[in-house]
């Protein structure tokens, strides 16, 4: 390969940040450079250094950081030795940088076009109609439709997926040549998230930036990246082109994070890595890595290993790399073991539940008066099974958390009904404690599922008093559901603020379960957490659910997991359901084109895997103006006609166990090519083909 | 943010030393406070009297002393009163929300659009004057400022998930409100405390200066600085003792709270 000079280069980057207990090394030896046109995707954990990485190369470090050591050349020149004014210069016109949260990136009182309009004027003193012009074609860039109506409009007023778009034409604005993207779409929807990796992979084509691509999804970063760069706890342990990184790993840490990353074919994935990240303040001597490793051998802890060029442009920190080449990845033990107990019986029965928040009185109602009501869940009926897993999948907004919750009576139901049936007699139980009691719920948020002021003894002892149970015994019993949990006795003592995210959760499980319960509502039980604690989370659930023999209704938003957990799935989309089937159903055609999108939308953690081009356009409606027939006609690709505005669609059964509600004829639905290429049998990511050897 | 912040170390020291003096005053105070010393009047500062004495030949330092137990008797006492009403009805008005709520905080709002001396004296002439009315009239007007904050902050949690997790198990309304929130909202309800006890203290000594708070011949800042206006010019000593006295214990609650909301984050 001639060498092309590199658009950024970063060599030996150290950046610490100074706290009450000594430094905190946030980021340790650094190297790496970017090609033009190139999209490096940087991916890492929480703490990996990721974001202070971005901060640093736009040379914007939070206060107390301090960079110790390094290089950072911008095309060819110094940003270490740019004063402000140069910099500010630089930034924004040369380098541009879109963050995670677009909300907060844009101004709220000012239009789109005038904030596009407004980068043109201050760097390349563009006058202010040429300027309106200019955001004009950027907003067309970016994929908007109608640019000229939305660049009138505030930021409020449009989607989320719509304000990053904006974002990102404002980075794009002055042609920048390296440009910085900061998890763009990780408070994005899965559709949405889709529709903006196609953009970036469409800018790469078309705009001659080269783009950093920060994210803590490997599955997103497969997509857009060209080549990768892992951190792991502050070190860049591994840079390889993406289509070789994700097949054949030479970093155990690359490795564990394949193995723990759900992937949607159902086979790999959900193997956690152990342990978990060092504390910055006092690193391991040798490896950063040896701690965890499964191929540590004594050298590793001697030293800091060395890069090891393991291609011409693979290189990985690591002494064992060889042998990490040629190692498998952990094959993935069926999470849900598909096998269940022949003689099951009903668990749970929603019927027609509705429920509507706020509005106007009945009164206001009926004289239209007033707002309507949100109609966040609008007739759902479902059952859940004993010692089943029943996944509720939709996009935010579709109603799922609060049909979870309206299921565990956490809120009334506007109407309708759920009944609990007694696990031995099979009758239904009235009373309200007892229901309460065997219907329990993990939420999302590690961070607020815990009483911060309440020590993990407290948290647990208090459901254990609720059920009377005293004294010696309690002690016992706590201890045991710790055991349950895999937390040390000595957690007990522990604040929350003391624990890491995965533990809390870990907390709120053990709480949840403390109940005894029959049935467990999980709303988005890991979604808030790293891939490697996702993963040791999940298998803690499988494990618990098949010793205690209790159903699970799993929200959740990734199909990925779903698919490695269920057995039965449910898709919501506006507060219906759409289409409920077993896990092979679902994941197969017929399905509703709803089911459809959200399937092809899933990113992969394998560049290579074959996609099949279904996008949603636009947001999903609102549940206070639901469309009228098939909630989904407005935004459905393969609509049929005038029915499906006018009629609401009835469910269709496709076997005994599958029922979809569309128009389309089934065996139209049934002809459809599969989202989801089966998989090779032994084949996909780590089992490395023979002939590709060792180079 | 350095570890201690200034204001905290001032705050506090200022409030330690008040408050162990004031505790320790019938210990250390050189004179019985209603001691007169008919031939010593309006005496200035000497070895013997070491702040002087007052119009009757009473220590000022014993006074002033002693002062300080009935300000901070009234102070604190009517801001526990307030917290003892306002805490259950903002925990409730925000909890339950909805209807109750808006009950609720309309009432707060018509007591809220008084300023609270004017309620307090409201509520003293309806009493009638005396040390334990002034302290229940401070107390209710403490009450909506505090169901207030209290409130704002129970609003903030009712819907975290712990919250929710405690409802999901079954527990009742009260240990929810109590046991699940109430530790949460402690560092504003701190904070506010800390604040409100130094109005409290002003509007007492304002209710004595008024001559509707402590009655003669108690020792009291505020009752202090009314018998010494009218000798004002012949020493100046009775008025300055327990007006420094006021002033600076005011501002050392106000340091201390100011200092204690930057290290809590609570208040509003």
């Amino acid at each position: 390969m001639t060498p092309v000079p590199p658009v950024l280069d970063i060599y030996g980057l150290s950046v610490h940040f100074e706290t009450r207990d000594g430094p905190l090394h946030v980021l340790r030896d650094v190297s790496l450079s970017v090609s033009p046109q190139e999209t490096f995707g940087l991916a890492g954990e929480s703490g990996s250094g990721k974001t202070t990485l971005g901060y640093a190369i736009m040379r914007a470090l939070p206060g107390p950081a301090r960079l110790t050591a390094g290089e950072i050349r911008f095309e060819g020149e110094d940003l270490l030795a740019k004063g402000p004014d140069e910099l500010r210069r630089i930034r924004g016109r040369r380098i541009a940088m879109v963050y995670q949260d677009p909300r907060s990136a844009l101004n709220p009182t000012m239009t789109v076009g005038q904030q596009v309009g407004e980068v043109l004027e201050i760097h390349d003193r563009a006058a202010p109609r040429a300027a309106r012009a200019r955001a004009n074609e950027l907003l067309d860039l970016v994929g908007i439709a109608d640019p000229a109506g939305v660049a009138r409009r505030y930021p409020h007023q449009l989607s989320g997926g719509m304000q990053q778009r904006v974002v990102i034409a404002m980075a794009l604005a002055c042609g920048p040549s390296l440009l910085i993207m900061d998890e763009p779409t990780t408070g994005l929807d899965v559709t949405t998230q889709a529709r903006i990796l196609e953009l970036v992979a469409d800018l790469k084509r078309r705009v001659r930036a080269a783009i950093v691509y920060i994210s803590h999804d490997l599955a997103v970063i497969a997509q857009v990246s060209d080549r990768v760069g892992i951190l792991y706890a502050g070190e860049l342990v591994e840079t390889a082109p993406a289509a070789r990184l994700f097949r054949r790993p030479a970093h155990p840490y690359t490795l564990g994070l394949l193995g723990a990353l759900p992937d949607l074919d159902g086979l790999h994935g959900l193997t956690p890595i152990p342990g978990s990240l060092p504390a910055l303040t006092r690193l391991p001597h040798g490896c950063v890595f040896a701690p965890r490793c499964r191929f540590v051998e004594p050298a590793c802890e001697a030293e800091i290993p060395p890069v090891a060029r393991v291609t011409a442009d693979h290189e990985a920190k690591c002494l064992r790399w060889p042998v990490v080449l040629d190692a498998p990845l952990a094959p993935s033990v069926p999470a849900a073991p598909r096998r269940r107990a022949e003689s099951r019986g009903l668990m749970l029965i929603a019927e027609r539940l509705v429920r509507h928040h706020g509005g106007a009185g009945p009164i206001a109602r009926r004289l239209s008066l007033g707002p309507p009501p949100v109609r966040a869940v609008d007739g759902v009926s479902l059952e859940v099974q004993r010692d089943e897993v029943l996944a509720l999948v939709g996009e935010s907004g579709c109603g799922k958390s609060t049909l979870g919750r309206v299921i565990v009576r956490l809120l009334p139901p506007t109407a309708g009904a759920v009944r609990f049936l007694d696990r031995a007699s099979g009758a239904e139980v009235t009373d309200d404690a007892l229901v309460r009691r065997n219907a329990q719920i993990v939420f999302q948020h590690p961070d607020s599922s815990l009483n911060p002021m309440k020590r993990v003894g407290k948290t647990l002892g208090r459901p254990l008093a609720l059920l009377g149970i005293k004294g010696g015994q309690r002690g016992r019993r706590l201890r045991e559901l710790l055991r349950d949990v895999r937390l040390d006795a000595s957690y007990v003592d522990r604040l929350p603020r003391e624990l890491s995210g995965g533990e809390k959760q870990r907390v709120a499980i053990a709480r949840a379960l403390a109940m005894r319960p029959a049935f467990i509502v999980l709303d988005e039980p890991v979604s808030a957490l790293d891939v490697s604690t996702q993963a040791s989370i999940v298998r803690l659930l499988v494990d618990l659910r098949d010793t205690l023999g209790a159903s699970y209704l799993l929200i959740s938003h990734d199909l990925s997991l779903v698919r490695h957990v269920a057995h039965r799935v449910a898709v919501m989309y506006l507060g219906k359901l759409v289409e409920v089937g077993t896990v092979g159903e679902i994941f197969r055609p017929p399905s509703h084109p709803y089911t459809r999108a959200l399937l092809a939308a899933v990113p992969r953690p394998d560049p290579t895997a074959p996609r099949a081009a279904v996008r949603l356009e636009g947001a999903v409606p609102s549940p206070q103006h639901p469309p009228s027939g098939c909630r989904f006609h407005t935004r459905c690709p393969v609509k049929v006609g005038r029915i499906c505005e006018e009629v609401e669609p009835p469910f269709v059964r496709a076997s005994d166990t599958h029922q979809i509600a569309c128009h389309i004829p089934l065996d139209v639905l049934r002809r459809e090519a599969p989202v989801l290429v089966a998989a090779p049998a032994a084949g996909g990511l780590g089992v490395a083909p023979p002939e590709e050897g060792r180079s | 943010m350095s570890d201690r912040p200034p204001a905290l170390v001032i705050g506090s020291t200022i409030l330690a030393v008040m408050v162990a003096v004031s505790l320790l005053a019938p210990w250390i105070a050189p004179y019985a406070a209603t001691e007169q010393h008919i031939l010593k009047r309006l005496e200035r500062p000497s070895p013997a009297y070491l702040l002087g004495t007052d119009q009757y030949g009473r220590d000022l330092l014993s006074r002033t002393l002693m002062g300080g137990r009935t300000a901070l008797l009234l102070g604190v006492g009517a801001v526990l009163l307030g917290l003892a009403v306002g805490v259950p009805v903002g925990l409730a008005a925000g909890y339950f929300g909805g209807r109750a709520d808006d009950a609720i905080m309309r009432i707060v709002d018509a007591m809220l659009s008084f300023p609270s001396l004017l309620l307090a004296l409201l509520i003293i002439t309806a009493l009638g004057a005396s040390t334990a009315h002034a302290l229940a009239a401070i107390g209710i007007a403490n009450v909506p400022g505090i169901a207030r904050i209290v409130r704002g902050n129970t609003l903030a949690l009712r819907e975290a998930e712990f919250v929710l997790a405690a409802r999901a198990r079954g527990e009742g309304h009260v240990y929810v409100m109590f046991g699940e929130i109430l530790p949460n909202v402690l560092p504003a309800i701190v904070v506010e405390t800390t604040i409100r006890v130094g109005f409290a203290m002003l509007a007492a000594a304002s209710l004595s200066f008024l001559g509707l708070g402590v009655q003669p011949p108690t020792a009291d800042w505020g009752l202090m600085i009314r018998e010494a206006r009218q000798y004002v010019f012949l020493s100046p000593w009775p008025l300055v003792a327990p007006g420094v006295a006021l002033s600076l214990t005011i501002i050392g609650l106000n340091l201390f709270g100011d200092g204690l909301r930057d290290r809590l984050g609570g208040g509003s």
